[in-house]
């Protein structure tokens, strides 16, 4: 690895791997880094190491990561898995973790791939051993070959829920209940959207999902759900009715991984469909901070065909500022495809918006789940004047765990909303900073040191 | 709570508190202890409740254990290797350790 | 009087505004405190949480007997607060470390004690120099690179963002009015009482006192008084939690009672708190392992930085304006340290109308002006 490149790349999921295809063939040196054993992202999760022989279990839209990875492989872009990227600078100065020794990397232009996460779900009792997210159950059967076992209940909401469904069922695993919470009446808002959907990919794929799980699965509308166990989960309870269950999967939606943007100084802003923070972009997905792009579900959720298109269209934008004379094709064509990609979004965000309960917990659901923050102390602290998760990190420590607020802040942004009765646009985000993922006091400790930093601090 | 689809891989021996456990090449230490069934893989530092893996994609930080001597790692993020020591932490992690 | 809104406007809802509002509060009065919203330049959220003494008053004798004093008040007023809100503030005094790493270090720290200890007129406490030896039978995990040091038993420290918070719930409970997103713009005197207005309004009080940290520089010399400010941007560092491994604080390290380790001290010419200098943050790292190598492996979870509430000499201004009466300024760096002054000694002589000079009398701003007359 070299001590500066033209681009870095972080994050090798489809955004990741189309920027850096497009950056390494137009001869700029481009490393492209991810923390993960393998390429993929999470959607290609395990795209070439995966143990599921069978092509139909996963699904073909899981296999044409293959080319997006085989494509970066050769392109000339320097891949490194296992790197953990834990700062980003507005110079574009990258600090990278890898087994456990850190350093510090210059690129000319950072093309931010890191994707998304899975919306925080905060039930009652979401901590258990036993609960898991929806997404850790497809890693699981993606990378590693493994089903769940035992009494299984599905809870959200959401066309990932339903992939999983049916991934799950192709590889004959038993599901007790699939627990829909989407809330009934979101149909009425999504209708708008309903013209673009029909015409949009999303629509076939969509109605065969539904057909493949209806049927095999019961399925349940619940309003309230509780995850019940002493020491671990044994049983799930809904509006009233009770299931034995070894495992719960939760998932509703899936938001913009903010952190490592936003400690780079990127700006955010609240997006009210989708509920969820993301970064200000132009049409190249160049941020607020010259140099700096974001591409990908990070940009938005736009799906995983949509983003490796954004990070062609991120890549081609490198690529025109750093070599003007480089031929590059033009992009309208990208951005038209683009265009259709994300239509029927609309209409998807709308219909899968997740309830309020579910997203605004109250009393004693744990809202912070390094901390053990829960909901009912937010509120209260909330009420005490409390205006924004900033100052609530500083109260109750929600936020200061190391998941450095993944899992609690837009639940703790929400109930400060609902609190103060305001759009979480106002109330606004954590803020975040270098290591956006912890390294070692000893790694920080051998980064080099100016002399005028280093008098900073002896005296 | 899980089992393998198939036996595909060649078996990597590990051991979680000292236990004996096979894993599988290309597992990561998280997946190792679903797959074998272990309850809970730490107990918080502030309540001391029991936690298992919850995200399997390193923005959690749920499944930290001790690996090699080395504690608070996440779990989801290490791959398996042959004669790793995993260990469970329990509460707050020790200072050295 | 009995017309305005208010018996004393607090301006800055930091830790020492929240405390002085906490005493006057104690002191019958009606208070409102006005602050500045969640994103606001806030000392109280980036402060080390040291109770210290030690080192404090080379320069001006008599701080060191102020800050005394409120390390002596702490205890009774850590427990007043756990009284009444059930919060436990975590406030401990051990004594406190300064550890050197050369031998360079080491003299530049005796001579410097040396000198502060030699001012006539200050308050006689103890500070000993230590060997490696001596510091190592009571910090058994340091470094083979720890020369030596000073200890002082009056140093303590506390849990900070608790007591912010534990102030803003007792404030609460005594029926402060808490006001955010009133950052105050100006400040007039009509009759007897002033008026502050914000952006979400006008807000009227028979006093005001300014604790707003270094944004009292903007706001003094609305009310005829003044506060030199000299803001300087410190990071700190923090660990995951450990279990305890440390029972004293050291000026530049020390364990919270909740586990995580704080590293910090630093400082830069900068009024930026949004970014961060990695640099700074690497050589902080550097010397805390140096001092503590078990530390190597623990995981930081956070770093921040933050502005430095700091007067152009370093010492804190309590001042009452005679042009405006009824005005005070209480401004300082030490918003921890000095916390229980504030809460149970200046608040009460505002409450009064007026500051006791037999104690507060140095601190006044006017000392800038004796300085350049000389």
């Amino acid at each position: 690895m070299n001590a500066s490149y033209d681009v870095i790349v972080v994050g090798a999921g489809p955004a990741g791997l189309a920027a850096a295809s497009v950056t390494a063939r137009a001869g700029l040196s481009t490393l492209l880094l991810d923390e993960n054993p393998g390429v993929g992202g999470q959607i290609y999760r395990g795209i070439t190491s995966t143990p599921v022989s069978n092509r139909a279990i996963l699904g073909e839209d899981y296999w044409v990561g293959t080319a997006l990875a085989a494509d970066a492989k050769t392109s000339g872009a320097e891949i490194v898995n296992g790197a953990t990227v834990w700062s980003l600078d507005p110079e574009r100065l990258v600090g990278v973790s890898i087994a456990g020794q850190a350093r510090l990397i210059q690129a000319k232009r950072v093309i931010v791939a890191t994707g998304s996460q899975e919306r925080p779900f905060p039930i009652p009792g979401w901590t258990l051993p036993g609960v898991m997210t929806g997404g850790a159950a497809q890693t699981a059967l993606k990378a590693y070959g493994m089903v769940p076992d035992g009494h299984t209940v599905l809870a959200g909401s959401g066309p990932l829920l339903w992939l999983l469904a049916a991934q799950l069922l192709r590889a004959r695993v038993k599901l007790d209940a699939i627990l829909d919470t989407t809330p009934r009446l979101n149909w009425v808002r999504a209708l708008v959207g309903l013209p673009d959907f029909l015409l949009s990919p999303y629509f076939g794929k969509g109605l065969k999902l539904l057909r493949e799980v209806r049927g095999k699965v019961p399925i349940f509308h619940a309003a309230h759900i509780e995850a019940v166990g002493t020491d671990r989960l044994t049983e799930v309870v809904f509006d009233g009715r009770r299931l034995p269950a070894d495992l719960l999967l939760l998932h509703q939606g899936v938001v913009p991984n903010v952190n490592l943007a936003m400690a780079a100084g990127v700006a955010h802003e609240w997006n009210e469909r989708q509920l969820c923070f993301q970064p200000v972009l132009d049409a190249d997905f160049g941020s607020s901070v010259p140099g700096i792009a974001v591409a990908g579900d990070g940009a938005g959720i736009g799906g995983a065909t949509a983003a490796a298109e954004r990070g062609r269209i991120a890549g081609f934008a490198a690529v025109r500022a750093l070599r003007p004379e480089a031929s590059v094709p033009d992009t309208q064509a990208l951005r038209q495809k683009l265009q259709r990609e994300e239509m029927g979004r609309a209409f998807l965000d709308w219909l899968y918006r997740p309830a309020e309960s579910f997203r605004r917990p109250t009393g004693d659901t744990v809202a912070c789940r390094c901390e053990e923050v829960t909901a009912e102390q937010v509120r209260v602290t909330a009420r005490m004047g409390c205006e924004g998760p900033n100052q609530m990190k500083a109260f109750l420590r929600c936020g200061m765990g190391p998941c450095q607020g993944r899992l609690c802040g837009l639940t703790v942004t929400e109930l400060i909303a609902a609190e103060r009765e305001v759009s979480p646009a106002e109330v606004g985000y954590y803020r975040l900073r270098p290591p956006v993922k912890p390294i070692t006091l000893g790694e920080l400790a051998s980064l080099p040191i100016a002399e005028a930093e280093r008098k900073a601090v002896e005296r | 709570m899980f089992k393998r689809l198939g036996e595909v891989g060649a078996a990597v021996a590990i051991t979680v508190d000292g236990k004996p456990i096979r894993a599988r090449v290309g597992d990561t230490v998280a997946v190792a202890l679903l797959a074998a069934g272990i309850d809970h893989c730490r107990t918080t530092p502030v309540t001391g409740a029991p936690r298992a893996p919850y995200c399997l994609m390193g923005v959690c930080f749920d499944c930290l254990v001790t690996v090699d001597g080395v504690g608070s790692r996440q779990g989801c993020l290490v791959p398996v290797r042959d004669g790793m020591k995993i260990e469970t932490q329990q509460g707050k992690r020790e200072a050295g350790r | 009087m009995a017309a305005s809104d208010y018996d004393v406007a607090v301006v800055g809802g930091g830790l020492v505004g929240v405390a002085t509002a906490w005493g006057l509060a104690r002191e019958g009065c009606r208070v409102v405190v006005l602050d500045e919203g969640d994103r606001a330049v806030r000392a109280s959220r980036g402060n080390f949480a040291l109770v210290w003494v030690q080192s404090k008053g080379l320069g001006l004798a008599p701080y060191a007997g102020w800050t005394i004093r409120s390390s002596n008040a702490w205890g009774g007023f850590a427990q007043t607060l756990k009284d009444e809100t059930g919060l436990d503030v975590a406030f401990q005094r051990p004594g406190g470390f300064h550890l050197s790493l050369s031998e360079r270090e080491l003299e530049v720290r005796a001579t410097n004690l040396k000198r502060l200890h030699n001012q006539p007129g200050i308050v006689d406490y103890r500070t000993e120099m230590m060997d490696r030896s001596q510091i190592a039978k009571m910090l058994p995990d340091i470094g083979p690179e720890v020369v030596g040091g000073s200890f002082c038993p009056l140093d303590g420290h506390v849990n900070s963002l608790r007591l912010f918070r534990t102030l803003h719930t007792a404030n609460k409970a005594r029926g402060v009015t808490y006001l955010p997103s009133h950052r105050v713009e100006s400040i007039t005197r009509d009759g007897d009482e002033f008026q502050l207005v914000t952006a979400h309004g006008t807000v009227s009080a028979g006093k005001v006192a300014l604790a707003a940290g270094n944004a009292n520089m903007r706001l003094a010399p609305m009310v005829g008084l003044e506060a030199p400010m000299k803001p300087e941007r410190g990071q700190i560092v923090v660990t995951e939690r450990l279990r305890p491994f440390l029972n004293h604080p050291v000026v530049t390290l020390r364990q919270t009672d909740e586990g995580t380790v704080m590293i910090g001290d630093s400082k830069e010419e900068s009024t930026d708190p949004t970014g961060l200098t990695l640099g700074v943050s690497a050589t902080e790292a550097e010397r805390a392992v140096r001092m503590f190598p078990l530390l190597s492996r623990a995981n930081v979870v956070r770093t921040w930085s933050a502005i430095r509430v700091m007067t152009q000499d370093g010492f804190p201004i309590y001042d009452e304006s005679e042009t405006h009466p009824g005005a005070f300024t209480v401004c300082c760096h030490s918003g921890v340290t000095l916390a229980a002054n504030h809460a149970l000694t200046v608040a009460p002589m505002i409450a009064r109308g007026s500051l006791d000079k037999s104690l507060v009398a140095p601190f006044s701003a006017r000392r800038f002006h004796v300085q350049e007359a000389g």
